[in-house]
C-alpha cells in the first residue's frame, strides 16, 4: 500500500509539473491524463471505487478530451510563439511555494493530522450508501438536483456562446 | 497504514503546482488546465476525509462528485469562450485580451 501510494503521487506530481511547464498545448493536456490517471488509482486505493470509476469516466473521457478539442480548434501557423510562461512567473512561484508553506503550517497545527486510517466496517456497501444518500430526501437529493440544473445551464450557456454569430 | 497527512500533503503540493499555473501560463487553455490540478487536488482531500472519518457519513463522497459536476459545466462553458474569443481576436494569449483594460 505504502508502495504504491508513493508511485501515484510521484505520478501525480511529475505529471502535474509537465502540465504547467509543456510548451506544448496537447503535450500538456496528455499530461493531465496522467495526472487524473493517477488521481482515480488514489481514489481506489482510498476505497472509494465509484469515484475512481468517475473520474475516469468523466475526467479522462469528457473533460481531457474537450481540452484537446479546444487546444486544436485554437491553433495557427504561429502557435506555440514566444514564451509559455508569463514576464512574472518567478512572482507566481513565489505565491505557489507560499501557499504550500501555509497550507503545511496550518495543518500541522491541526490535531488529526496523522489520523491512521481506520478498517471499513464489515458488510459495508460504499457504492450503495453513496447512491441512497444522493437520493434519499434526509440526505442529499437538493444539491444532486441543484448539479442537474447547473449542468443544463452550462450546455446551453457553452452551445449560445461558442455558436458562430452570423 | 498510510497515515492522512500524506494525501494532505500530496493535496496541498498538486494544489500549489495547479496555482503556480493558473497564474504563470500565458496561454488561456493552459490557465483552465491549472484549474482542473486545483479542482482535482481539493476532492484529494474530500475523499480522504471521507476515508479517514466517520465512513458511513457519506457527505465527502457526495461533495466531491458535485465538485465533478462543477467541474465539467466550468470546462465547457471555459472553453466554448475562449473559442468565441479565438473567433473574434484571433488570439487565446491572456496578456493580448486587453479590450477591457483601463
Amino acid at each position: 500500500m505504502t508502495i504504491l501510494f508513493f508511485l501515484f503521487a510521484a505520478i501525480i506530481l511529475a505529471s502535474a509539473v509537465m502540465v504547467v511547464s509543456a510548451r506544448n498545448l496537447i503535450h500538456a493536456a496528455l499530461w493531465l491524463v496522467s495526472t487524473l490517471f493517477g488521481v482515480a488509482a488514489l481514489y481506489a486505493l482510498l476505497d472509494a471505487g465509484f469515484m475512481a470509476v468517475v473520474q475516469v469516466v468523466i475526467y479522462i473521457g469528457a473533460i481531457a478530451i474537450l481540452f484537446i478539442f479546444a487546444v486544436m480548434l485554437t491553433r495557427r501557423e504561429l502557435r506555440d510563439k514566444g514564451p509559455a510562461l508569463n514576464a512574472n512567473w518567478w512572482l507566481s512561484a513565489l505565491i505557489s511555494v507560499l501557499v504550500f508553506g501555509g497550507l503545511l503550517f496550518l495543518l500541522s497545527a491541526w490535531s488529526g493530522f496523522s489520523k491512521a486510517s481506520a478498517g471499513l466496517p464489515s458488510g459495508f456497501d460504499a457504492v450503495g450508501a453513496l447512491g441512497e444518500a444522493l437520493v434519499s430526501p434526509q440526505a442529499f437529493v437538493l444539491p444532486f438536483e441543484v448539479a442537474s440544473v447547473l449542468l443544463v445551464a452550462a450546455m446551453i450557456g457553452a452551445v449560445y456562446v461558442a455558436l458562430k454569430q452570423k | 497504514m498510510i497515515p492522512l497527512s500524506w494525501y494532505l500533503i500530496l493535496s496541498a503540493a498538486l494544489f500549489s503546482i495547479g496555482l503556480f499555473g493558473v497564474l504563470a501560463r500565458r496561454n488561456a487553455i493552459a490557465i483552465l488546465l491549472g484549474v482542473e490540478l486545483m479542482l482535482n487536488a481539493v476532492n484529494i482531500n474530500l475523499v480522504s476525509f471521507w476515508r479517514y472519518g466517520d465512513v458511513t457519513q457519506m457527505a465527502g463522497q457526495v461533495f466531491a462528485i458535485i465538485v465533478f459536476a462543477v467541474a465539467a459545466a466550468e470546462v465547457a462553458v471555459g472553453l466554448a469562450l475562449i473559442i468565441s474569443v479565438y473567433r473574434t481576436r484571433k488570439t487565446v494569449v491572456a496578456d493580448e485580451l486587453d479590450l477591457m483594460k483601463w
